[in-house]
């Protein structure tokens, strides 16, 4: 028998360390090759490392949410391989494996010939790998709730020893205030302790009961990459956010009409790609707005390809897919991508690059949209476009209120790239677009 | 006379007010006690220690005088005692003497200063003291005042000669050939049965229907009928109308008759009046409750930094009560936070047999309307009390009907003073009477009565 050390391996370019999202086995279980050890996560893929050899699990290093170097043991498999255990390489970090063998010689090659593939494209069926599992793993111990003794009749003294009294005094307590749970009623020491660690307990009425539970929920996984980001954009850039209303009228009456017609293969058009249609159009006029601000190097890159980011609710938080070049795409061809990968970011099947690389974002909750939002600049991009919820409101033509499918605009911009004017520009030429669709299609 | 200045001084050395500045002293506060005569107050030089020693003379002596007619039960018999009374009030002097030296000395240990002399204030922060030597000014941040209480004078028969206080009384340097004693309180009723024992013919004179007027019937029948055994002649429903000093008494009953009494000497026991006069209390703004001094629950007076403990703000009069009041005093100065919550005070009358209550009486938990549970176990049937004889008397515990929280205990019988502690242990922690049935009393003792009255009240006494 012989102990494998497996190690975080490097699982793309450049990425110095990833994030332990999932464990799929705990010390004790039995493994067979190509089982599913743990998956981690790196910008916004998961990647799942598979064991390399049949064996079992024998130590298990860092906990779910921990950030992990490449290159360091992250499990131990002991296994009925030939040749000495590789952890006696790594004393210092395996002090509950093989410490009682004696020194062997280094074996590099012990642990190279292991080293695990990453798998960056899991199988569908054997998935789920990202979704965070704070709950399990923070679980608090659940204090008993308190039962309160009968309550006290107006009036009545107290009942507490005169060493329970003595402490409520000298803690500023009124005893009177205490549920008492001992027999009569008594106060106990217990009783006066759960009331100072919890306070007066509300007046309980109609069998309402206040829930003092503390539940802790370790930032892990999607969620803490959705925090970092958020916490990075919202800190570095100075966001400046500009609403407007749109007259939505003409572009749905156009969209139903299109849609009733689709052709055969065409996926059915939502707003976006008409959105994203009339983004491309204003970008070429504006491409300031389709650019990567390195604010370290100081340097903004403006693409040519315009790389629209859909903000996309997933069951397991914010994600981003990206349609890339948009600019080269017609709006079915724009609808299929939408659709395709926001299927994907849904069943967390989108690959990594699918989920970087965007050059400007929509924010889009559709019936959810509200009136107004202020969007998160998608850091380190200097625009952001968020879509309120369309709805019918009265409109004055000129001479009388009418009936108008109205939709705002509510878009945040980087004030250090982005001047207010140039924005209130941008948003206008978008809107003049939106109002009459057909300048969408027209080839400039 | 160099003025002084202290944090705290207390005016008195009685039980609360010695018990205050020791404790005081104890927490590091410049602490003056003033005392006109000798530290220890009534409870050690006139009161409860001196009264013990007569009464257990007193008893020995009895006992002695009834075996030298009749020889006990178990055999002994033996001529007639003799006893030397002078040698009595030395003995009693001689224990009087080493309480109060006992004091005297912890109060020098605590660090607390002593000032011998009458204190009288001169505002609220100033009080002056007439001492041997001249006045001696104290200012004080805070004033404890624990003045205490005095015999209660009757304006028909005034005290002198032959018409004798407590503190006379105890002071008596032969055994008067007759006394008699007006008003049957617990000290009129301690003091008369001591000098019955002592061979006095006594009457003792009770406006009331029946002596020790604040218990009950049935707590008070043993010692009635133990007062008869000595010869006492108890006049209750009878009240004074006319006396001389030399001591003759004008009696009359309640059926209106009147009665001729004579007696050697008069014993006025009607009451103690708190001492709230003669000393500069006029210069005070005190609020008063009746007689007493009002006090808050932090015995705080109506004026800032100025407290008042003991006899001298309101019943009951008590020894203890007054030193847990002192020990509170101390520690709210020493600024930590204290209230008096007690929920108990003990009494403890010796007589013959001795009678105890803690907590409510019967009557005052049915005039609060509480639903009430009683036990009750005589010492008849109390193997101890057997072999003391000792079988006069009972323990009885009363128990909210609800929840059997115990609510006041009494007991009446020889010996049974010494139950208070389990008593008043038993209702200040909130027992009920699942705790106090529950928990072993050790055997052969006279303490086993208060299970039993435990049991009996949840309805399953053992021995009975």
């Amino acid at each position: 028998m012989a102990i494998q050390t497996i190690k975080m391996p490097d699982v793309g370019e450049g990425v110095a360390e990833a994030e332990i999202v999932e464990w799929h086995v705990k010390p004790g279980d039995l493994v067979r090759e190509d089982d599913v050890l743990t998956a981690v996560m790196t910008g916004k893929a998961t990647v799942e490392i598979p064991s390399p050899l049949e064996g079992k699990i024998v130590w298990i290093g860092p906990a779910i949410g921990d950030m992990v170097p490449v290159g360091t043991p992250i499990l131990k498999i002991e296994h009925a391989g030939e040749g000495e255990d590789d952890t006696a390489q790594e004393p210092a970090i395996a002090p509950d494996a093989a410490t009682d063998k004696p020194a062997a010689a280094p074996q590099p090659a012990a642990s190279s010939k292991a080293e695990p593939v990453p798998v960056e494209k899991p199988a569908p069926d054997r998935l789920p790998t990202s979704r965070p599992v704070a709950a399990e793993t923070s679980a608090p111990v659940a204090r008993p709730a308190h039962a309160p003794g009968a309550p006290r009749p107006e009036g009545e003294k107290p009942l507490a020893s005169p060493a329970v009294r003595l402490r409520a005094r000298e803690a500023g307590i009124d005893l009177r205030q205490v549920p008492g749970t001992g027999p009569a009623g008594r106060i106990t020491h217990e009783d006066l302790e759960l009331f100072l660690a919890e306070g007066p307990a509300v007046p309980q009425t109609g069998g309402l009961k206040p829930d003092l539970s503390v539940k802790e929920i370790r930032m892990a996984g999607l969620r803490r990459r959705i925090a970092e980001q958020m916490s990075r954009s919202k800190s570095r850039i100075p966001h400046i956010t500009y609403v407007d209303e749109v007259d939505m009228t003409a572009l749905e009456e156009l969209r139903a009409g299109m849609n009733r017609s689709l052709k055969q293969g065409r996926v059915k058009l939502t707003l976006l790609p008409f959105l994203m249609r009339a983004m491309v159009k204003a970008i070429a006029d504006q491409p300031l707005f389709n650019a990567i601000y390195d604010d370290e190097a100081g340097i903004i890159r403006q693409h040519g390809g315009v790389h629209i980011g859909i903000a996309a609710q997933t069951p397991s938080g914010l994600m981003v897919p990206v349609v890339r070049h948009a600019e080269a795409r017609d709006i079915h061809d724009c609808a299929r991508e939408i659709l395709r990968l926001s299927e994907a970011a849904r069943t967390g099947t989108a690959l990594r690059e699918e989920l970087s690389g965007s050059t400007i974002t929509i924010s889009s909750l559709g019936a959810l949209g509200g009136i107004v939002s202020t969007p998160v600049i998608n850091h380190p991009e200097v625009a952001i476009i968020g879509v309120n919820k369309m709805a019918v409101r009265p409109h004055w033509d000129g001479t009388q209120f009418v009936p108008r499918k109205m939709m705002n605009l509510s878009s945040s911009f980087d004030h250090r790239v982005i001047d207010g004017y140039d924005a209130a520009t941008f948003i206008q030429r978008i809107k003049a677009l939106l109002e009459n669709p057909a300048m969408i299609f027209v080839e400039d | 006379m160099k003025e002084i200045h202290c944090k705290l001084l207390v005016i008195g050395a009685g039980p609360g007010g010695y018990v205050a500045a020791i404790r005081a002293g104890q927490l590091g506060i410049d602490t003056v006690i003033v005392e006109k005569a000798r530290p220890g107050g009534t409870c050690l030089n006139i009161g409860c220690i001196p009264s013990k020693a007569l009464i257990h003379a007193a008893e020995e002596f009895h006992a002695a005088m009834r075996r030298s007619e009749k020889p006990a039960p178990f055999g002994l018999g033996h001529g007639a005692p003799t006893l030397d009374f002078g040698a009595t009030q030395t003995w009693k002097g001689s224990i009087v003497q080493r309480l109060t030296n006992g004091v005297a000395g912890l109060l020098k240990k605590a660090g607390v200063k002593t000032v011998i002399g009458h204190a009288r204030f001169r505002d609220g922060k100033t009080v002056a003291v007439e001492t041997e030597t001249g006045t001696q000014i104290i200012h004080a941040e805070n004033t404890v005042i624990a003045t205490g209480s005095a015999p209660v004078e009757l304006p028909i028969l005034p005290f002198g000669g032959n018409i004798l206080s407590s503190t006379e009384a105890l002071a008596l340097k032969d055994v008067p050939e007759s006394l008699a004693v007006i008003g049957g309180g617990y000290i009129g009723v301690e003091l008369g049965t001591a000098y019955a024992k002592l061979g006095a013919r006594v009457t003792i004179i009770e406006a009331q229907p029946q002596i020790l007027p604040l218990y009950d019937a049935s707590l008070v029948r043993p010692v009635e009928k133990r007062l008869g055994t000595l010869g006492v002649t108890l006049l209750t429903g009878t009240r004074l109308k006319a006396g001389t000093p030399d001591g003759k008494l004008t009696l009359e009953g309640s059926d209106g008759r009147e009665k001729e009494v004579e007696a050697a000497k008069v014993l006025v026991t009607v009451g103690r009046k708190p001492l709230t006069e003669g000393w500069g209390r006029e210069e005070l703004v005190l609020d008063m409750s009746g007689p007493f001094i009002r006090i808050d629950e932090k015995c705080r007076t109506s004026m800032r930094g100025i407290y008042a403990i003991g006899d001298v703000t309101g019943e009951p009069m008590l020894a203890h009560r007054a030193m847990a009041q002192g020990e509170m005093v101390a520690e709210l100065v020493a600024g930590k936070a204290r209230s008096f919550d007690r929920r108990v005070i003990p009494a403890v009358c010796f007589s013959a047999p001795e009678v105890v209550s803690a907590g409510l009486s019967l009557r005052e938990a049915k005039a609060l309307g509480i639903e009430t549970v009683t036990g009750k176990f005589p010492f008849q049937a109390n193997g101890r009390a057997m072999t003391l004889g000792a079988e006069e008397g009972f323990v009885r515990v009363i128990a909210r009907a609800d929840n059997h929280l115990v609510l006041g205990i009494e007991a009446v019988g020889d010996h049974v003073s010494e139950l208070s502690a389990a008593f008043a242990l038993a209702i200040e922690m909130g027992a009920r009477l699942e705790d106090i049935a529950g928990t072993i009393h050790a055997h052969p003792t006279l303490s086993e009565a208060f299970p039993e009255a435990a049991m009996a009240a949840l309805g399953h006494g053992l021995h009975m």
